[in-house]
Order: C-alpha cells, then structure tokens, then sequence
C-alpha cells in the first residue's frame, strides 16, 4: 500500500524552445503544474486566454462536424466497441496531420454550412408545399389570380368555404346585391367554391360588400396565371429537393474524413489545454519557467530528457510540510483493481495511508459471497478475461474495473462450490428432469446456506467482526506509525478490549450459543476474562475519549459519550447480515427460475422451456445480483471498513497531458 | 368443516403472497419513479444510460426479497410439492413470519427511490460522484435486509416448532 513520493519541480528554459517543451510535458503527462510564481519586474505572465477560447470553440466545432456526419453517415460500432480505448497515433503522423489543421478545419466548416444548408432547405419546404396546395382549386383558370379587371369591368377572384352550384350562387348574389354581375365558379370541393365574378366598375363596391357577406376570401394572389405558377413552384420544389440531395451526398462523401476530424478534435483539445498552461507561465526576455509536481521516480527520467533534448534545466526537491501534494496510488497486481473504488470514495489525504492492499482482500470476499454462485463467477471471470485480452488499449480506468470484476468472480466461482452452487441447483434439475437421476447433485464443499441459515448469519457475521477489526488494526498500525502509540491504545486497543471481550462473553453464555446453534459454549473462566477486558476496554474509552478537553467533567462525559459508541459497533456488526440475504437471494432466485424451467417435464417443448427460462432467467439473476453485490460491498467498504479508519479527501494528481477522446499519441523514442 | 381443518395452509399461503405482493408493489412504485428521473437525465446526456440505469434499479430489489421469502414459504408449506399438512397455529405464525418483508419492504423501497431520484440528478450533474450517489440509497436497504433476516430466521424456525 502506498502513496506515491512527489517531488517538486522547477523547470527553467530558453523561450524559443518553450512551445516544444510543453509539447513533450504533455505527451509524457507526468507533470501537474502549479502556479505559483508571480509576476514581478522580470517574469510576466502572457495573455493568452483568448486563443485558448479560440481553440476550445475549434475543438467544438470539430466534434460538431463529427456529430454531423454520424447523423447521415453513421459509423459502425460493435457492442465490445467501448472498452477499446483510444487509437494510438505515432508522433511522426501526429506531425504531419497537425501540419493539414487548418485544411481539416475547413473540411469542418464545410460540414456544418451544409447542415445549415440543410436545415434552411428542409425549412423552406412545406411553405412551398403550401403554396401548391393554395393553388391546386385554381389550376384551370386561365388568368393571373391578381387579375383586378379591364377599364370598364372589375374582376373579384376568391373562395367561399362552402359548396355551391351555379344556381345556387346566382340565387345567394342576388339575394344580397341588386347589381348585374357575371359570376362563374371555377371549381368547386366539399370545402369550398373558387369564384369568379366579373361586373361593370361603377358597380364594384356593392358587388365588392355583396361578396363580401357571402363569405367570399381572396384568393393567393400571383401575377402569373395559376397553371404557370404551379409549374414554377414545383420545380422550385424539386430544385430544393435537390439540393438537400446533394448537400447530403456531400457529407456523405466526407466520410472518409471523420478520422481526420477526430484528430482535429483532439488536436484542439491538447492546443487548448497547453495555452491554459501557457497562460500561466512565467516568462522574462528569454527564458520561461514552470512549477509543478512529478512522481519521484519519473523526475531522474524527465531531467535527463528535458537536458537533452531541449536544454532545459529541471531541479527537484521533496514538497514542504504544509504542502497539498496531489496523491497518485501505486500498488501490486492484487490490489491495484480496487484503487479506482477508493478514488471515488475519495483519495488519501496528507499523512493517511493507501487503504487498497488491505481493502482488496475484503473486496473480493465479500463481493463473492454476496453473489456466490461458482457459474455466475466463471462467467465474469472468462468475461473480464476476454474484454482484457481483446482490447489491450483499454484504458486505464476501465481495465482497473474490469480486473476487480474479475477477481470478484474468482471468490464467487470459490464460494459457489463452497456452498454448492452451480446456476443455483441446476445441476440436480436437469439431472433430474431430463435424465432421471435426482442423486445427481452438486454437493458443497462446505455447506448449503439455504440449509443452515444460521450457520451462515453466524459465518456473515464473524466475517463482519474481522473485517472491523481489521479496519481498527489499520488505525493502530498507522498511529504507531506515526508515532502516536497513545493514541493508538485509546482509540482502538481499548475498543477491541470491549468489543472482542463482549462477542467472547456472549458465547459463554448458552442461551447465545443455542440460538446461533454453534456446537460449543466456552467455559466459565474464559467468560470471566473476557468480562474483565470488556470492562477494561470500557473504562478505558470513558477516561481516554475525551482526552483533548482539560476539565475532568467534560472529559468524563464525553468518555461516556465515546463509550455509547458501542451500539454503533453492535450495528456495524448485524449490517454484515447482508452477506447471508443477498446470498440466499442469488440461489432462491436461480432455484425458482430452474423450478420454472423444469416444469414441462421431460419432452421435447420440455427442453425448449427449459433452455429458454434458464437462459433469461440466469442472465437476469446474474446482472441483478451481481449490482446488488457490487453495491453493497462498497458500502460495507465505505462505511462499516471507512468509518473506522480513514477519511480521504487527498488531491488526485492531474498531470498536464493529452486529455484527449480518440487519440493517444506516443512518443517513439 | 374442510375450511377450518386446511386454515393452516391458507394463512401461511395468505403470509406468502403478502410478502411478494406488498415489496412487489413498493418496488414496482420505486423502479417507476427511479425510472422517470433516469429518463430526464438520458435526454440530456444518453452517455450517463449505465450510471442511472444502475440508481434506477436500486429500488429493485425489495421485490426479489419479497419474491424470496414468498418462495420459501411456499416450499416450507409443501405447496411447491410435498406435504401441505399445516396445523393453524403453524399456519398463523408464517403468516405473521411473513409481515416484517411485507411492511419493511414495501415502504422502504418507496423511500430508497426517492433517495435514488435524489442520486440521479446528483450523478446528472456530478457524474464523478456516482458510487458516492449510490450508497445513500443503498443505506435505506438496510432496513429491508433487515426485515428479510428476520422473515428468514422465523420461516425456517417454524418448521422445527411442535406446534
């Protein structure tokens, strides 16, 4: 278990080769740079924010134009397609397409005009329809719908939105206007009449309100007679259409960039991160200078190639006392899977220890007996396995995830056959079932929880009290440690004085021990003893838990305060019986789906029904429980295991580096 | 009198059922509710599905409790097979056996969505923050564990019983 050592860095350069050095600091990502010199009559500071706002609305764009062409030329993706990680580019291509980025940006601009192009098309679409469909009564009148008359006539064009016979619309006119006028309909629907009416211009206005009260509406008006104008808008139509066409076919065609644009994505990224660096950088005349912090063992290698290759000079030193040091967890192949649970639980902070090596053992346990079944745990062993073993570039988080799933399944695999579990009891229903041997069977190597629910509440929650006292362990080790031997007495000798000579006690007593159905029930003398170093241990947490406050009342009551906290431990305790029910929860489950599954029989659709439930109903117990388990497993983790020992809140280290989405680029050296 | 002689049978078939129906009832409620809000967040960002599909079933598993103890009443009274022979007094102790899952997982998994709706606008905002977003709902199911051993405990302590 380790925290890695940091150095301090102070890096100095000559300024023409500033940009290639922050280039190779971010390719080697092992520097988290701090700013901490401030400007004075020499060093200033370079504004360069607003190129950094430049390059972050490139890198926007660049994902936009992506997000484009995976709308009209999607990109296959495999279902496995996400553990693959990024691309890895040489530096040499790297190099030459960083050359081309303002080539390639165009080719993004190009893509999101023709979206807007699209979007305007798409947009200017159904007014035209709607023109069309205004027009579609009149298609057979032969004169300009704004047609207003001759010199002596004046002409009303329009609709009423009712159907009407000739007759029918003489009589209405009539009715209405004393006037003579010529009134033709043009065509006629269920909705409404298209009119045509003609008469002498001294006449218009009472023809003009006659019509009017009939409801009459102008009709569209066009300068161009109907069927003409018709013509026109549907070629305007099938011009639009067209357009749209080709401007899909466009981006369509530039698919075969997306590689490109990926690439500039990512290259704006890095130029945007590296200007937020820039920015902060000192500088005078010529030289520049950075701060930060680098992992001890990677300073020796980073001075020697900063010397070489860009006349840098780097200077190291160990971070002072009241330093907040960014945390990097380093630890062996075993323990390494669980650092991820730890970071989101919270890193440690300055003089805690790195609770992975201690935490991973437990880990794995109690994962597998929540989920113990020795198939779920194969599954997600050979799971794990395969994605690890395809994907070699998986990425560093994810690889740590799948690993812990893996070993979890190795526990579960070992107490699935512990408690006789295979697919729950699958192994006797098809033997059963289909081959008519009920004393086939897969037996457990120790024995069956279903069986012996008490057994395994008693296994649940001894494993509960180890698991705690391993926690207070960790406590007492890193006091001693520290050099805080006291403290390390009162606060967790003195508990497991009371706690360990209370659980002993009670197994003296025979109304404990039969009710857990333990075999055995400790003699007399060994309850005695036990009895003295609980109350050892209790007198010891009421003198000593309040030990900061100088006034003995205070401190009494706050000893006794400290000693109520025993109820917290005699719930930290029950809290393990979740091991039993989830336990029990994966094999009831898979025992009611094999039940399901088995009970057509021995037949033909038998087997069908069989294979159909096993499968659903296994795939679903598997996920379902295996949530559960990973669930609760971080609980008792975080909060039975945590609370006694550590707190977090340490700073992860975030090197300067290539935080970038499709790429990693490598130096070769 | 064949109603009162089987009584036993029934009660204990009534406390199963209880079981599965009421933490049936109160994860059907919670996935539901947890459901909604998950839906929100994945319009906003379809690249969170996984962490909210997981706060979402949290709620879940009071069901399968349910289901689990409904399951072994069921086999422990011979309905599954076997003999169904339960004297009333049997027969009203499984039934009461049955209650802690019933009630306790009925309400705590109505409760453990709200904590999990919480989470989910907590994981929308602060996807980093996702396994610290799922403890809290996971501290309510405690509760509903805790019922489910005492179901446990009792249902396999009554068969022993000489009543």
């Amino acid at each position: 278990m380790a925290v890695l050592p940091m150095k301090k860095a102070f890096l100095c350069g000559l300024k023409k080769d500033r940009k290639r050095t922050l280039e190779y600091l971010q390719r080697q990502g092992v520097l988290e740079v701090s700013e901490e010199i401030g400007e004075d009559a020499v060093f200033q500071k370079m504004d360069v924010l607003s190129s950094k706002a430049v390059f972050e609305r490139n890198a926007a764009d660049a994902e936009r134009a992506l997000g484009i062409l995976q709308s009209y030329a999607s990109e296959q993706k495999g279902l496995l397609d996400s553990f693959k990680g990024r691309e890895v580019m040489p530096l040499s291509e790297y190099e030459e397409m960083a050359e081309r980025h303002d080539e390639i940006m165009k080719r993004a601009s190009r893509l999101l005009q023709l979206a807007k192009t699209i979007g305007e098309k798409q947009g200017s679409l159904p007014r035209i329809e709607q023109q069309l469909k205004e027009l579609e009564p009149w298609s057979t009148f032969d004169l300009p719908l704004n047609f207003k008359g001759t010199k002596s006539t004046s002409a009303f064009i329009g609709s009423v939105p009712r159907q009407l016979e000739q007759e029918e619309l003489s009589r209405e006119f009539s009715s209405v206007c004393e006037k003579p006028a010529e009134l033709s309909i043009v065509s006629s629907s269920r909705e409404q009449t298209c009119i045509f009416a003609v008469c002498a211009k001294r006449d218009a206005p009472e023809t003009e309100a006659a019509l009017k009260a009939m409801g009459l509406i102008s009709a569209p008006q066009t300068s161009a007679v109907p069927a003409k104008r018709q013509k026109m808008l549907q070629e305007e139509l099938k011009r639009t259409q067209q357009e749209i066409a080709d401007a899909q076919q466009e981006i369509c065609s530039m698919a075969p960039a997306r590689r490109e644009l990926k690439f500039v994505a990512d290259y704006y990224t890095m130029r945007a991160e590296k200007y937020g660096v820039l920015n902060g950088l000192a500088q005078s005349h010529s030289v520049f200078l950075i701060t930060g912090y680098v992992p001890a063992e990677q300073a020796d290698k980073l001075e020697a190639q900063l010397a070489a290759r860009y006349n840098v000079f780097a200077q190291f030193e160990d971070p002072g006392e009241d330093e907040d040091v960014p945390v990097i967890l380093r630890n062996n192949k075993f323990a390494e899977p669980v650092e991820g649970i730890i970071e989101s639980y919270g890193l440690p902070a300055k003089g805690e220890l790195d609770p992975s090596a201690v935490m991973a053992p437990f880990y794995y346990i109690l994962f597998g007996l929540m989920l113990s079944d020795a198939a779920y745990g194969l599954i997600m062993v050979f799971g794990c396995l395969f994605c690890l073993k395809k994907f070699p570039q998986m990425e560093e988080g994810l690889k740590k995830s799948l690993k812990m799933f893996m070993y979890s399944g190795i526990s579960t695999t070992f107490w699935g056959f512990m408690f006789g579990s295979f697919f729950g009891d699958a192994v006797n229903v098809i033997a059963t079932t289909f081959f008519h041997r009920p004393d086939i069977s897969m037996p457990p190597l120790w024995f069956e929880p279903v069986d012996m629910p008490m057994k395994m509440l008693v296994f649940s929650l001894c494993v509960g009290i180890i698991h705690l006292f391993t926690g207070l362990g960790v406590k007492l080790y890193s006091s001693v440690k520290s050099g805080h031997l006291a403290d390390g007495i009162y606060d967790v000798v003195f508990w497991y004085l009371l706690v360990g000579g209370a659980v002993v006690y009670m197994l003296t007593m025979s109304v404990f021990t039969e009710m857990l159905g333990l075999s055995f029930t400790l003699p007399h003398t060994v309850g005695t003893i036990a009895a003295a170093a609980a109350l050892i241990g209790l007198i010891g947490i009421v003198l000593t838990n309040g030990r900061e406050s100088r006034n003995w009342g205070k401190r009494l009551l706050k000893g006794l305060y400290g000693a109520y906290g025993v109820t917290s431990y005699l719930s930290d305790i029950l809290s393990y019986s979740r091991l039993l029910a989830l336990g029990l929860a994966t094999s009831v489950i898979s025992t009611v789906f094999n039940k399901m599954g088995s009970m057509m029989g021995d037949s033909i659709p038998g087997v069908i029904l069989f294979i159909v439930v096993f499968v659903i109903g296994h795939t679903l117990n598997l996920a379902i429980n295996a949530l559960g388990a990973y669930v609760h497993t971080n609980r008792l983790q975080f909060v039975e295991f945590f609370g006694k020992f550590y707190e977090g809140g340490g700073k992860k280290f975030q090197p300067f580096a290539e935080h970038t989405k499709y790429f990693k680029v490598k130096e070769d050296v | 009198m064949a109603i009162i002689e089987n009584m036993g049978v029934v009660l204990a078939l009534l406390g199963a059922v209880t079981a599965a129906l009421a933490a049936g009832i109160g994860s059907a409620i919670g996935v539901g509710m947890t459901g909604e809000a998950a839906a929100g967040v994945v319009t906003e960002d379809p690249s969170k599905f996984s962490k909210v599909l997981v706060l979402q079933l949290l709620p879940g598993t009071q069901g399968i409790y349910g289901l689990l103890i409904g399951f072994i009443t069921l086999t422990q009274i011979g309905i599954m097979g076997g003999d169904s022979d339960i004297s009333l007094i049997k027969g009203i102790l499984y039934f009461v056996a049955c209650l802690p899952m019933a009630f306790v997982g009925y309400k705590s998994a109505i409760r453990q969505a709200r904590a999990s709706v919480s989470s989910i606008s907590l994981v929308a905002k602060r996807p980093d923050q996702f396994v610290k977003g799922m403890i809290f709902p996971a501290m309510v199911e405690t509760y509903a564990i805790l019922a489910l051993l005492i179901s446990i405990l009792s249902i396999f302590g009554i068969n022993g019983l000489p009543v």
